[in-house]
């Protein structure tokens, strides 16, 4: 009843593991399919090996997290040996970044072979200059590495929006334009900042980060809503999901998946199968059938 | 909120041995804490994990014992009473104390979870040997606390200072005692070869995981072992020696902050 098919691939349900969280290893990507996720997507990573930021890197807000990792990952060679080792029957997704169109289209092309698809990352709001939502705020960026990527590799693309713009569709568009096969909305919102009131300093060693958690879902649902409107393509949501509920906001507003992370927070790798559960009795109750009979419901007489 | 760092004045700093100092602070054991959880230490220009070395009920006090490394490290031991720190948690999975008679054995630092164990486990009435292993006898760490608490203590050096010169597994081989269960902390090479002695013996035993830490809260990943893909500030650090036979990378290599491996 929750299999689904996003960009022909193949989903036994509509969740995915979002990218940055339980994602650097092959061993955790395998535990959180495992778990019952529909999809894995791998944290971000680049061409060379990054660091990332000093800690304190996360930090817990009313509602949610602010985080700024700074994308640390061991670079694309030494992230090929996980993707080898995630199990061949985990539908996986590469998230990748880059600062300029050809980085991200040497990435992707790099890793294609592994994966059943490429996650545009051009949103992250910690993000050193020239990477993530500083290419994403800019339809024209957007347009270019979209475009690079897809004539680099054949499998689907999707590419995640930051919410930190003034108009996202125009961004949708943009890279639905480019060629892009799906898209992910939205990346975490922000930065945000947290301030300890006793020392007058910021907690974050970046000072930002970006928000996640319940806190965005309202932010990531609307925009789900309004893509869904100005494009053809496919859009996977999310955003704040922590319950069966959430999901189906996401799938009412106009997205065909859902994405969770912070919730593995509070609720551990576990939330997927937990989700999954709530979604089919939901599904029973209310009469669907099927996912796809679920998706863009919230625009019908509107 | 737990996950944010509570920024509290050292009450107390006790200088354990030539790099290891003890950060007392006061604290509110009202909220469960456990010997074998960690608390993530902000000096607010740096953050890391650090085993809670110190629980009394008492005095409503917890220690943190750290051993001068590196930046991070020796920049904490610059501090004085009355300065700020910044902890947050606890987190992870601490030690499960169970029959009579426990066995611990650390290494170095390693001893600091270990010692707030073995008072925990006195104070239930256990029997409680220790093998209290160092580079050298001046860095054997807890020693005398243990002791005046009614820890039987074996210690053993690298170098021999103590008495005896070896490893923790070559100090526990002579050792044959029956024990219901045992506890251990340590680098991990260390670890592995003790983990050797006690299978043989079919002792139970929980060990004590270090990998490296950003959230502590279970979402970024970057504490995962393989084979399992557990988290070592969820799942961990503590682990029984049943679950460790499934992480295919313990004794084997870790990962740095880029998520790179590192042989141990």
């Amino acid at each position: 009843m929750l299999r689904t098919r996003i960009c022909n691939i193949e989903l036994r349900n509509p969740t995915m593991l979002a990218a940055g969280v339980m994602g650097s290893m092959a061993s955790s990507l395998n535990r959180v399919y495992r778990a019952g996720a529909g999809a894995v997507v791998t944290k971000s990573f680049s061409l060379e090996p990054n660091e990332g930021y000093k800690n304190p890197t996360t930090v817990e807000v009313t509602g949610g997290i602010i985080n700024a990792i700074g994308l640390s990952n061991p670079g694309v060679e030494a992230f090929k040996e996980e993707l080898r080792g995630v199990d061949d029957d985990v539908p996986l997704i590469a998230s990748v970044y880059g600062s300029s169109p050809e980085e991200f289209a040497s990435v992707a092309a790099s890793v294609e072979e592994y994966v059943d698809m490429i996650e545009l990352n051009v949103s992250c709001p910690h993000a050193m200059a020239g990477c993530g939502a500083s290419i994403g705020q800019d339809a024209g960026l957007t347009f270019r590495v979209v475009s690079a990527v897809k004539d680099a590799v054949d499998v689907p693309v999707s590419t995640k929006l930051t919410p930190n713009v003034t108009d996202i569709v125009e961004i949708a568009k943009s890279a639905e334009d480019a060629g892009s096969d799906a898209l992910t909305l939205i990346n975490s919102l922000g930065p945000g900042m947290k301030i300890d009131i006793k020392t007058a300093k910021p907690v974050l060693s970046n000072a930002f980060g970006g928000m996640s958690g319940p806190a965005i879902k309202p932010v990531a649902v609307r925009c789900v809503y309004d893509v869904y409107r100005s494009v053809e393509i496919p859009l996977i949501g999310a955003g704040g999901v922590r319950d069966f509920r959430d999901a189906v906001e996401f799938l009412f507003a106009g997205a065909v998946g859902v994405q969770v992370g912070t919730a593995i927070m509070y609720d551990g790798p576990e939330i997927f199968m937990r989700i999954c559960r709530g979604l089919e009795r939901f599904m029973i109750e209310e009469g669907f059938s099927s996912v796809d009979e679920m998706v863009g419901l919230a625009h019908e007489g509107v | 909120m737990v996950n944010v760092p509570e920024v509290l004045e050292i009450k107390g700093i006790v200088e354990e041995s030539e790099t290891v100092k003890t950060f007392i602070f006061d604290w509110d054991l009202t909220r469960e804490i456990v010997p074998g959880q960690f608390v993530m230490v902000w000096n607010f220009s740096d953050e890391k994990p650090m085993s809670v070395s110190l629980i009394d009920h008492k005095r409503s006090e917890i220690g943190i014992s750290i051993r001068r490394v590196g930046e991070f490290t020796s920049a904490v031991h610059e501090l004085e009473e009355g300065d700020l720190m910044g902890v947050r948690g606890p987190y992870g999975r601490g030690f499960e104390l169970m029959g009579r008679k426990l066995i611990i054995v650390g290494g170095g630092i390693g001893m600091a979870p270990l010692a707030a164990l073995a008072e925990e486990a006195v104070a239930r009435g256990m029997n409680v040997d220790a093998v209290v292993a160092a580079r050298t006898s001046d860095e054997l760490l807890f020693t005398e606390r243990l002791e005046g608490a009614g820890v039987n203590i074996h210690t053993c050096t690298d170098d021999g200072t103590c008495g005896f010169q070896g490893f923790a597994h070559e100090r526990l081989s002579e050792m044959d005692g029956e024990y219901d269960m045992a506890a251990v902390c340590g680098p991990e090479p260390m670890m592995f070869h003790v983990k050797e002695v006690l299978d043989d013996r079919g002792i139970p035993a929980q060990f004590s995981l270090e990998r490296y830490m950003k959230c502590a809260v279970g979402i970024c990943g970057q504490c995962c072992v393989d084979g399992t893909g557990w988290r070592v500030c969820a799942e961990g650090p503590v682990l029984w020696d049943h679950e460790l036979r499934v992480v295919g990378e313990f004794g084997r290599y870790r990962r740095d902050s880029a998520g790179r491996r590192i042989s141990w």
